[in-house]
């Protein structure tokens, strides 16, 4: 163990240093060595997280300190990092799809010059530093760094093609957003602070039981406000749709497979605070459950393939938050995994269609690519099967222990889970169905070019095809074998798994038949609606989906315009005339006083005289009365 | 005799000094009460150093002297003023035509 | 003796250019003379680290209880740091400009840094306020002589309004010096009275000093000559004005105010506050709002000022520290924005945010010191501007002298969105999106900036990475200042 606090900030160091070589020689170098420094610094940290991972697997955990971070009065943060089950895991899930991710944009961007080549792929790795920072720190506070990296990183890469105003818009909007959010986490560790003393893990969580259950509420709904603008839950998930405006393996990195998860790491970091806060896990739950069917159904009703897929991403991330909301950890992380899988391939499928199309985006104008995107179309299928939940693929058993939990806490919950995971696989399979069968609707041109993308693309797909169909059996329910929840078990030292009410085995496996089936009903219907592309002008229930709620607008409205408007208020005229006319005005008033009294100098002696008599008296009297 | 009838008296003159200056512009009136007033003061100080004299122990030889040695000074400069001022006065006589002081606010402009 | 040296090297060298008639030959000797103050101002960090350097004391005035006492502690190496730095950074980044009558303009930078490094160590009441009027002088007539169309209007209102401040601050002065009890002007003499004089007394004492250091900060609503005179005068005055000059007002709450009048500091500490929280929430509007790019950087100074001075007055040793080391950050950080600034105004010929457009293909570089520089203004982690931040924001919601810590930690933490919005607005605006005719022509910048860009980058993040290698410095002095200062417990006894 003690070797693997020597070398265990290897991890987050090896891709800073790729992201230093590749950031300060990105004009010397050249795009494949470029390309091999940034694969070849995640592999390595990659195969040291395998190997902490095997370290931890008996329950242990280790914080190692290097140096004082800050040290002021009471306030001690030393740099430090965490290493226990939940830490590994998700060491695991960021480096090792970041290393599938950083091999399929070595030739996803290959059209790139290699000036931007390189730019692009020091952002990549500074993001995987951050997102190692964030699951490593020791404390709240390295986990505040990693936090904000990732959100920096997040900004630059929707950013990445600066010369088009609305994606450096969407990269704004992802990073004020993200602000948001900051401000309420901040808020939390100041909180905590103030009454714990400390912002490291060991010491609040421990102290956490003595707090006020007032002030426990307190911080951990600002530490949830945090969350929900990481992982696009409500109010604050509008920047994630946008944030498609990236390159897609950076859609899949960031938006899908990692960044999201931060909060969702964050919660469970601090289940020790949140099992103390039920007034805050019935708010995380009802949010989560809100989310997940409020992305679903503007998922239905959108047509750009990227679009479907973050919705996508923010009804998923809603179920977690449910999980989580439920108590149910394990479950929790079990779907951060398996969407990890399947969200990542999705994405890079979606990635290799828009790269065979030139990059259209608009699912009504592809169809029937299955003919000349045979792997990509298997993959995808494999994808959608594994968010829809079809036994035996990875979402069935991550998203039924989600159900399950639920189900156990409160019938409404459940229906209305299940009533979002139909959602799913309808637009899943929409999407599916409008890409890749019927007929092909683009150009000749784009017919002419499609094409599957080259070897490193391909196989990308396919490894992360095998762990969304295999990701699950890590965590097979008690009903189908005995010990076969592996994961509950390795987390279990971390995350204590609570079972409350927990419902037969006949019941369990009712369940699970019965998702099952009105799941393969519901792709039917989709199969039967969009088998052939119809074009249909939205109306009425569906416009308003298309227009995703009208959301975006209500925030302009109701914030961004208003500000803006008192901005400018407080520009043009309250600074210059209330401000800087009470300054200037003061001013004046001197200058208008001296002009006045400059009359008493009228040049008449007999008027000085009488002056100076009448002051005289004047000063006779006063006396006179003071002596009284 | 009570000191109170010289500060009547001096009282009495500087008031007249005061309204004279007040009310008159002529310049040549204007001097005369100054000089007025300035007497006034001299009677008073005079007036004052001799009750004084008077009530203090004959301990020393100058002590009340300073009063009256004061009066004398006041004499000289008011000489001095006047012998200076009347030449401004003639001087103004022979550019304007006027000694009333109301034209004499030229400085202003 | 490095205190002296502070003083005298600028001094000395500032009265010998005006007589260069040369410009080149003042450029090269005022950045000569500037790169010794840095070399004694690191000497006195490093290896020179020693009370017997560091401190020293002279007769002068002393019928008037007054002596030549300077000494640099903590807080006066931070800032002695950053107005050492600052002014080669200037000289090399502004190498191209020239000036009329250089030798005059360069003469008189160099007076300025002797003012204010005077001020910085001065450990004498009297000796302060000499400095502090020393550092105005200079700079009225650097602005009112070298700068844009409206510069003498905007240079006399600045020069109205801080001398009004000054003067009130003098009269507060000699009133303290009547009351110590061995009639002298010494620190330790001023510092023994804090707890001293009645509450009443020093409420006023209080305003007539504040309203100096809020005028010289500046604190809302004093802030208006602010904007007006960062547009009109010259860059490098500029530069050295919201890098170094602001930070006075900062330093003086420290050094002269909260130990000096410490039971008003603690019954106003409310209300200013309050200003400082209204200042911060309302030039961040107006930064979002503003077009020109030097009022857009003045009001984003007045916005993070603003949050140094809420600090203050929360009395709390993680503020104080806080506040001490973002006096540095902030001084570096807008430094880096000046020269961005600068740059894009020299290549393009307006300052026009909405005008701009494209500038990162054009110039690369300067694109990507401009957003390194911005992000470290917004205060992002792994930037020097984060971990002042957190101290400050930590330190004003841990404070015992108010009961509304909350509501300010939550009001002041809102400009953290504030500012990213302004901050990447203003960046997407100027380097983002397609060019156009007036951005077009622009090149990339020049080595000198370039040189002086990546000093401060690497300022910008050694700092953000290892914060406690400045933390050590100011440690023990905020104790200090914390002790001499809290009267919670005199009032609560009584």
């Amino acid at each position: 163990m003690q070797n693997v606090l020597q070398i265990v900030w290897l991890i987050p160091f090896l891709p800073l240093i790729g992201f230093l070589i590749n950031g300060l020689f990105r004009k010397q170098l050249s795009k494949s060595l470029i390309a091999i420094i940034a694969c070849t610094t995640v592999l390595a940290s990659f195969v040291l997280s395998i190997w902490v991972f095997l370290q931890v697997k008996g329950g242990n955990s280790h914080v190692a300190e290097y140096f004082n971070l800050i040290s002021a009065g009471s306030l001690k943060v030393p740099f430090a990092f965490q290493i226990d089950a939940l830490s590994s895991l998700f060491l695991l899930i960021i480096t090792g799809i970041g290393f599938i991710i950083h091999v399929y944009s070595t030739s996803y961007m290959k059209e790139e010059t290699r000036e931007h080549y390189g730019r692009y792929f020091s952002y990549l790795n500074l993001f995987v530093f951050s997102m190692l920072l964030l699951v490593m720190g020791a404390n709240y506070v390295i986990m505040y760094l990693g936090w904000e990296g990732v959100a920096l990183c997040s900004y630059l890469l929707i950013g990445y093609w600066f010369k088009n105003t609305e994606f450096s818009k969407a990269a704004n909007k992802a990073f004020i957003m993200n602000r948001i959010g900051d401000l309420a986490f901040l808020l939390a560790l100041f909180w905590i602070f103030s009454k714990t003393g400390s912002l490291n893990f060991d010491v609040v969580f421990s102290k956490g039981p003595l707090l006020d259950s007032s002030d426990i509420t307190i911080i951990t709904l600002l530490l949830f406000f945090g969350a929900t603008a990481k992982s696009a839950q409500i109010p604050l998930y509008t920047w994630l749709p946008d944030a498609m405006a990236g390159p897609t393996p950076v859609s899949a990195l960031i938006h899908a497979a990692t960044m999201v998860n931060a909060g969702i790491y964050m919660i469970t970091r601090s289940e020790a605070l949140y099992s103390l806060a039920p007034v805050t896990q019935n708010v995380v739950a009802i949010t989560g459950l809100a989310t997940a069917i409020l992305a679903a159904t503007i998922a239905l009703k959108q047509n750009d393939i990227k679009k479907v897929l973050a919705y996508s991403t923010v009804s998923q991330l809603g179920y977690i938050f449910l999980a989580l909301g439920l108590g149910a950890y394990t479950a929790g992380i079990f779907h951060v995994m398996t969407h990890a899988f399947f969200k990542a391939l999705l994405f890079l499928a979606a990635g290799s269609v828009i790269h065979a199309m030139g990059g259209e985006q608009d699912i009504r104008k592809m169809g029937g690519l299955k003919g000349k995107l045979k792997i990509t179309y298997i993959t995808f299928v494999v994808g959608c099967l594994a968010i829809s939940g079809i036994p035996p693929f990875s979402g069935f058993f991550s998203k039924d222990a989600i159900l399950l939990s639920a189900f156990e806490h409160n019938k409404v919950l459940y229906v209305l889970a299940l009533f979002g995971a139909l959602l799913t696989a309808y637009y899943m399979f929409r999407l599916l169905f409008l890409t890749f069968n019927g007929s092909f609707r683009g150009t000749q041109e784009q017919k002419d070019h499609l094409h599957e993308g080259p070897a490193t693309m391909t196989l990308s797909l396919i490894v992360l095809a095998i762990l969304s169909f295999a990701g699950g059996f890590i965590g097979i329910p008690e009903v189908f074998a005995t010990g076969g929840d592996k994961l509950s078990e390795f987390l279990s030292p971390v995350v204590p798994v609570f079972r409350e009410g927990a419902v037969s085995h006949s019941t369990e496996i009712i369940l699970m038949v019965l998702t099952a089936v009105l799941v393969i009903v519901v792709i039917v219907m989709a199969w039967l609606r969009f088998r052939k592309y119809q074009q249909v002008e939205e109306k009425g229930i569906g416009k308003f989906l298309e227009n995703k709620w009208y959301v975006d607008e209500l925030y302009d409205n109701v914030i961004v315009n208003p500000l803006s408007r008192f901005g400018d208020f407080l520009k043009n005229v309250f600074d210059r005339s209330v401000v800087d006319g009470l300054v200037n005005g003061v001013g004046r008033l001197v200058n208008y006083g001296s002009r006045q009294i400059r009359l008493l100098q009228s040049g008449q002696v007999t008027g000085y005289v009488l002056l100076m008599v009448l002051s005289m008296l004047l000063i006779f009297v006063v006396q006179f009365f003071l002596r009284k | 005799m009570p000191v109170n009838y010289y500060i009547f008296l001096s009282l009495a003159l500087f008031a007249i000094g005061i309204v004279g200056v007040l009310v008159r512009r002529n310049a040549i009136v204007f001097f005369m009460c100054i000089e007025i007033m300035l007497n006034a003061v001299n009677l008073l100080l005079v007036a004052f150093s001799k009750m004084h004299h008077a009530n203090q122990a004959a301990g020393l030889a100058n002590v009340g002297i300073d009063g009256q040695l004061f009066v004398f000074f006041i004499m000289v400069v008011a000489a001095a003023e006047v012998s200076v001022g009347l030449a401004i006065i003639v001087m103004l006589f022979r550019n304007v035509h006027s000694v009333n002081v109301n034209f004499l606010n030229r400085l202003k402009h | 003796m490095i205190p002296v040296l502070f003083i005298l090297i600028p001094l000395i060298s500032g009265l010998a250019l005006f007589f260069f008639k040369n410009e080149k030959t003042a450029k090269s000797f005022a950045l000569f003379s500037s790169l010794i103050t840095l070399a004694v101002a690191v000497s006195g960090l490093t290896f020179l680290n020693d009370n017997k350097f560091l401190q020293y004391s002279h007769g002068w005035l002393s019928f008037l209880g007054s002596s030549f006492a300077v000494k640099v502690d903590g807080m006066g190496q931070i800032l002695c740091l950053l107005t050492a730095i600052s002014y080669p950074a200037i000289f090399i980044s502004t190498w191209k400009n020239e000036y009329h009558k250089a030798g005059n303009f360069f003469g008189l930078m160099m007076l300025e840094q002797a003012g204010l490094m005077g001020v910085f160590v001065a450990m004498d009441a009297l000796l302060f306020y000499f400095f502090w009027e020393l550092a105005l002088v200079p700079i009225y007539f650097l602005s009112s002589m070298w700068g844009g169309e409206k510069r003498v209007r905007a240079t006399f209102r600045f020069f109205i309004y801080t001398f009004l401040g000054s003067v009130l601050m003098l009269v507060a002065i000699i009133y303290l010096f009547s009351q110590t009890k061995d009639h002298s002007f010494s620190i330790e003499s001023f510092y023994s009275l804090g707890k001293v004089i009645p509450g009443k007394t020093q409420s006023w004492l209080f305003w007539m000093m504040f309203l100096a250091f809020a005028i010289k900060m500046p604190v809302f609503p004093f802030h208006t000559w602010q904007p007006d005179l960062y547009e009109q005068s010259n860059t490098p005055t500029t530069m050295v004005l919201s890098a170094v000059i602001v930070k006075m007002g900062v330093f003086a709450c420290f050094r002269w105010l909260l130990p000096v009048v410490s039971i008003a500091s603690f019954q106003w500490g409310d209300v200013v506050t309050s200003l400082a929280v209204i200042g911060i929430l309302y030039a961040s509007l107006i930064a979002i709002r503003q077009d020109d790019l030097k009022r857009f950087v003045a009001y984003s100074s007045i916005a993070h000022i603003g949050l140094m001075c809420a600090t203050i007055f929360s009395e709390t040793e993680i503020g104080f520290q806080g506040v001490m080391i973002q006096m540095f950050n902030h001084g570096i950080n807008i430094l880096g924005l000046w020269i961005v600034v600068e740059m894009i105004e020299g290549q393009t010929g307006t300052r026009k945010i909405s005008e701009l457009g494209g500038l990162a293909q054009k110039a690369p570089s300067l694109a990507l010191f401009a957003v390194i520089v911005g992000l470290a203004n917004l205060a992002l982690p792994l930037t020097n501007a984060f971990i002042g931040e957190f101290m400050m924001f930590n330190g004003i919601f841990s404070s015992d002298s108010t009961r509304y810590h909350i509501v300010f930690t939550a009001l002041a933490a809102i400009s953290i969105i504030l500012v990213s919005v302004y901050i990447l607005n203003m960046i997407r605006k100027v380097f983002y999106g397609d060019d156009n005719q007036i951005t077009r022509e622009a090149k990339d910048i020049k080595w000198n900036s370039k040189l002086v860009l990546s000093v401060i980058v690497i300022i910008i993040i050694w700092l953000g990475i290892y914060p406690d290698s400045m933390l050590n410095l100011t440690r023990s002095l905020s104790e200090s200042i914390l002790k001499s200062s809290d009267v919670i417990h005199l009032l609560s006894g009584k």
